[in-house]
């Protein structure tokens, strides 16, 4: 397909960069707190408006560096429904500077962009720059409370890691290219049907490609950014970070080894299974000792991510159906959570556990929602979260990885502990403290919408698993 | 049959917990009607099911099936059999009889009454479900209300109970969890359906099933509680208010019994031989160790408690034997425990209520001024301790029956246990109601007429079981005895 051609695929980035472009200058000449964010928000809507059809071929655009294929095309609806839900939850978030809310909907809106070039990219370097191009706008928007020094350390820590990681990545795609004579990832994945690949040299670029994907999903051992950047940033940024570089980052772990590295990557599924076990326990151990919430949950997303990588190491059709399921969950539910620590912390100006003591009775609504998200993060029926545990630990059963999914259910009850225990202050403990104030209409909305999804994608899922079937090709080739 | 009566029975309570979500929280009377309403209509329906119910009849009846997750095979399909019509109807007596024992709720009525009714559609639920998914699903919605209603309207220590509660039986129930997708992957067809199972996975090589049979027994041993699970269970039931701990008792440990029957018997027939001995014996230690247990507490609430680790014991018991005689008396200690220690609950209640104590050595000579209390507190402490006239005899006994061809030693040893029972009721009998009066008492008011209405149907069904047991036990033969072929145990 020639460059004109391609164009009508990228027509939602075009749409988000013309936006983003707008809101900058225009940012300039009025000063309002809300109109960035009405814009931000029309700008996803009309890109998602215009995202390109499923299509049975899978079009190559732009030289082979982009394609259409159905996949990106389920993971670029989903970023816009992430982008979507933050810009509403960012427009009710009282702790952002009124003065810059045009540049924080610029990075907004350039993140968007790049999550969408990103898990659509073919080509490994392509899916480099996009990951930089996303984690160079998360980095800034982590520091947007430029005078907090939890927010500038945090994301100096964000920065630092990611640095060495992307580093690590980058080099390893240099090998590939040694290796391959292309960084095309169609023409690598044909070179490696034929076999001729040194098994060692495959390993490590295994290895250094997985590192710098593993920081981007928050896998052990490259986490440790993880909390300090959740905590640090201002709530609403969390939320972006915790949902939309994850699904991305699984989006790219998906295309490159369970696409194209198949065969390598089977070869080494015994090592991301042990990946996935220390991620899962060493979020889950820590988070129990936590007194701050976002801290807390920073550190239940790092476990989520190691039950994630659970359906990735079945490497089969299930496996991804799971991961697949499990990413959308997740972002409707962590989404929820933080929606409703701002909703709180809007109020009470605190994100200690301690201060959500008889959140039921000074706030019902938002206590209700929050143990919703919760539960569902817990994975207890009929919400979202349990069917997307359910799948993995499905798919690892179905797999023969019997240890990883006895892992994988042990940790889901040392997890319910501490979401439990958020539980307890707010239903079972009495209200002190400072009565909550008036709520913020946008995050209200967005809560609704994502409320709604999590009781429907675990009440009645059919619709979202025939989304998704009829999205993961690759097993289908 | 058209009209989905399962269906209606299972989730009437939840839409009733919904309605009252929509009432405003001020309105505590129509909160009370409405939640009264709704059970009061699900015991008529389940009532209407023992009527309709054939008898002679020992597969599915009132089978519902539909889609719900095709993609990966997962229907909503519900049905009961002799082994659950009676739980059901066991559960709806219960649910609106302690609903009405809740009237004495005092804060926060609007969310008890809903989590209640949330709590009821899970427990009747978990009866119904065919379907591994939905029996899964039903079984852990029962988890959430609980623990909000141990943790909210309990005792001293409520907190620490209601997590220990949640904590312990998920940990259980995740293991089941592996044992259902372990039975799906391993059965051809896949399916989760579990009359298709119970035709296949009998197939399964033995090593296969001894894996899952464990993982099923991690689930059910919790709830039932088997020893050495069990002890969350003085804590939870100690901690939790009257009405919940009633169904705590009555109908929550008789999830995990129907579990061993419905599921880990039923579909691995040759892992159920193999661990006869070790249920056997844990059934003997829940006796006489629950007993013995029972024997030491001053506190009247816990001992009550431990009496039911003791009972749930000849279940255990029964099950291990392998013969009809066996799972008939099991199947029916089930029932007949949810009616009488679902009364001890409220009797319980009753005195903690007026007395603020729980302490059993703090009473004495009670039997002058609360004569009708005392008359209650004696029926359902001998139907209790196994007096025969009463329901608790009939079952042990046939448990005790089934068992003792099979294992000799272990049968009676249990018996020991049954000494020991009749003596810490009777002990407790002495201390609360004979002796001189303690002068702290002398203005106690005896039961009021709500809390007799609550116990009198118990009673009833207590006396008519044990003077006419073929009342409860025809619901359950055929389907025992075509299980028993299944399982190729004695049919003695």
């Amino acid at each position: 397909m020639n460059i004109i051609e391609s164009i009508r695929f990228i027509i939602p980035e075009i749409i988000l960069l013309g936006f983003a472009l707008a809101i900058l200058v225009s940012s300039l000449f009025i000063r309002n707190r809300n109109l960035p964010g009405l814009f931000a928000l029309a700008a996803v809507v009309a890109a998602s408006l215009y995202l390109p059809q499923t299509q049975k071929t899978n079009p190559a655009l732009f030289f082979n560096m982009l394609t259409g294929d159905s996949f990106s095309v389920f993971f670029k609806e989903i970023c816009l429904f992430i982008t979507g839900i933050v810009i509403l939850i960012s427009m009710g978030y009282k702790a952002l500077n009124e003065d810059s809310m045009g540049e924080y909907y610029f990075l907004i809106l350039n993140a968007a962009i790049a999550m969408l070039l990103a898990v659509s990219s073919d080509n490994l370097l392509m899916i480099y720059l996009s990951l930089e191009m996303l984690s160079l706008v998360s980095y800034i928007l982590a520091a947007f409370l430029k005078h907090d020094p939890m927010s500038s350390e945090g994301a100096l820590k964000y920065f630092l890691f990611g640095a060495l990681s992307t580093g690590i990545m980058l080099y390893g795609i240099s090998l590939v290219y040694g290796l391959f004579g292309t960084l095309d990832l169609s023409s690598i994945s044909k070179a490696m049907a034929q076999g001729q690949v040194n098994a060692l040299a495959a390993f490590i670029l295994l290895i250094l490609i997985l590192a710098g994907l593993s920081f981007k999903c928050s896998l052990f051992p490259f986490h440790m950014w993880a909390p300090d950047a959740y905590q640090g940033a201002p709530t609403a940024v969390t939320a972006f970070i915790s949902a939309g570089p994850k699904a991305v980052g699984f989006a790219v772990i998906l295309r490159i080894f369970t696409k194209n590295f198949f065969p390598l990557y089977m070869d080494w599924s015994g090592l991301i299974a042990l990946i996935s076990i220390f991620t899962m326990t060493v979020g889950n151990v820590i988070a129990i000792s936590q007194d701050n919430i976002k801290r807390m949950l920073a550190y239940s997303s790092i476990a989520q991510a190691g039950y994630m990588a659970i359906g990735f190491v079945a490497g089969s059709p299930l496996g991804m159906e799971g991961v697949l399921y499990y990413i959308l969950a997740y972002a409707l539910m962590n989404l929820g959570a933080f929606g409703c620590i701002i909703l709180v912390s809007n109020s009470i100006k605190s994100d200690a556990i301690e201060d959500y003591a008889g959140l039921s009775k000074k706030d019902p609504a938002s206590a209700f929602m929050l143990a919703v998200f919760l539960l569902s993060l817990a994975g207890i029926p009929p919400l979202a979260g349990f069917l997307g545990k359910f799948l993995v630990f499905a798919a690892a059963i179905q797999s023969k990885f019997i240890l990883l999914a006895v892992a994988g259910v042990i940790n889901s009850v040392i997890a319910a502990f501490y979401y439990m225990r958020v539980i307890k202050y707010m239903y079972l403990d009495e209200p002190k403290g400072i009565a909550a104030g008036p709520k913020s209409v946008p995050i209200q909305i967005a809560l609704a919408i994502v409320i709604t999804g999590v009781l429907i994608a675990g009440i009645y899922p059919s619709p979202f698993l025939n989304w998704i079937r009829a999205s993961q090709s690759f097993f289908a080739q | 049959m058209h009209f989905p009566i399962l269906s209606y029975i299972v989730f009437l309570p939840l839409a009733g917990g919904i309605l009252i979500l929509l009432t405003p929280k001020k309105n505590i009377g129509l909160i009370k009607a409405t939640a009264t309403a709704v059970t009061g209509l699900g015991l008529m329906l389940s009532i209407l099911l023992l009527l309709k119910f054939n008898c002679a009849n020992p597969s599915m009846q009132f089978e519902e099936i539909s889609g719900w997750i095709p993609s990966i095979n997962v229907s909503y399909h519900m049905g009961i059999d002799g082994l659950s019509v009676g739980l059901i109807f066991l559960t709806t007596l219960l649910s609106f009889v302690a609903c009405i024992g809740s009237y004495g709720i005092e804060t926060r009525q609007k969310e008890y009454f809903f989590l209640y009714l949330l709590l009821s559609t899970g427990m009747l639920g978990t009866f119904c479900a065919l379907d591994l998914v939905l029996f899964y699903v039903l079984w852990e919605i029962v988890l959430v209300p609980m623990y909000f209603l141990i943790g909210i309207w309990g005792g001293a220590r409520k907190e620490y109970a209601a997590i220990k509660f949640f904590i312990y039986t998920l940990a259980g129930s995740v293991f089941m969890l592996l044992g259902i997708l372990a039975l799906y992957f391993t059965s051809t067809p896949h399916t989760f359906n579990m009359l298709e199972l119970g035709k296949t996975a009998g197939a399964l090589t033995l090593g296969l099933q001894i894996l899952i049979f464990i993982a099923f027994y991690l689930g059910f041993a919790v709830k039932v509680p088997v020893f050495p699970f069990h002890t969350w269970l003085p804590d939870a039931h100690v901690e939790a208010p009257t009405p919940i701990s009633v169904l705590l008792a009555g109908v929550l440990l008789k999830m995990g019994g129907y579990g061993f029957f419905r599921i880990s018997f039923s579909l691995l027939k040759d892992a159920a031989h193999y661990f006869a001995l070790p249920f056997a014996i844990l059934g003997v230690i829940n006796i006489v160790y629950g007993a013995l247990v029972a024997m030491a507490q001053t506190d009247f609430k816990k001992m009550v408690a431990y009496s039911s680790v003791s009972h749930m014991g000849f279940v255990m018991l029964g099950l291990a034997s392998m013969t009809a005689t066996g799972f008939n008396g099991a199947l029916l200690e089930m029932f007949n425990h949810g009616m009488i220690t679902g009364g001890m609950f409220f009797l319980v209640g009753v005195l903690y209520d007026r007395a603020h104590t729980r302490d059993l050595d703090k009473f004495g000579g009670l039997g002058v001024k609360m004569p009708v209390y005392a008359g209650m507190l004696t029926v359902f402490a001998l139907a209790s301790l196994g007096l025969p006239g009463l329901s608790g005899f009939i079952s042990e006994f046939m448990s005790l029956m089934g068992t003792y061809p099979v294992f000799k030693l272990i049968t009676i040893i249990s018996i020991f246990g049954l000494i020991v029972t009749a003596g810490y009721f009777l002990y407790m009998l002495q201390r609360i109601l004979l002796g001189p009066l303690n002068a702290r008492w002398a203005d106690i008011l005896d039961i009021n007429k709500r809390e007799l209405f609550t116990l009198v149907p118990l009673m009833i069904i207590i006396i008519l079981v044990g003077v006419y047991p073929l009342s409860a036990l025809k619901y359950q033969l055929a389907a025992v005895t075509a299980l028993i072929q299944k399982v190729g145990g004695l049919s003695f």
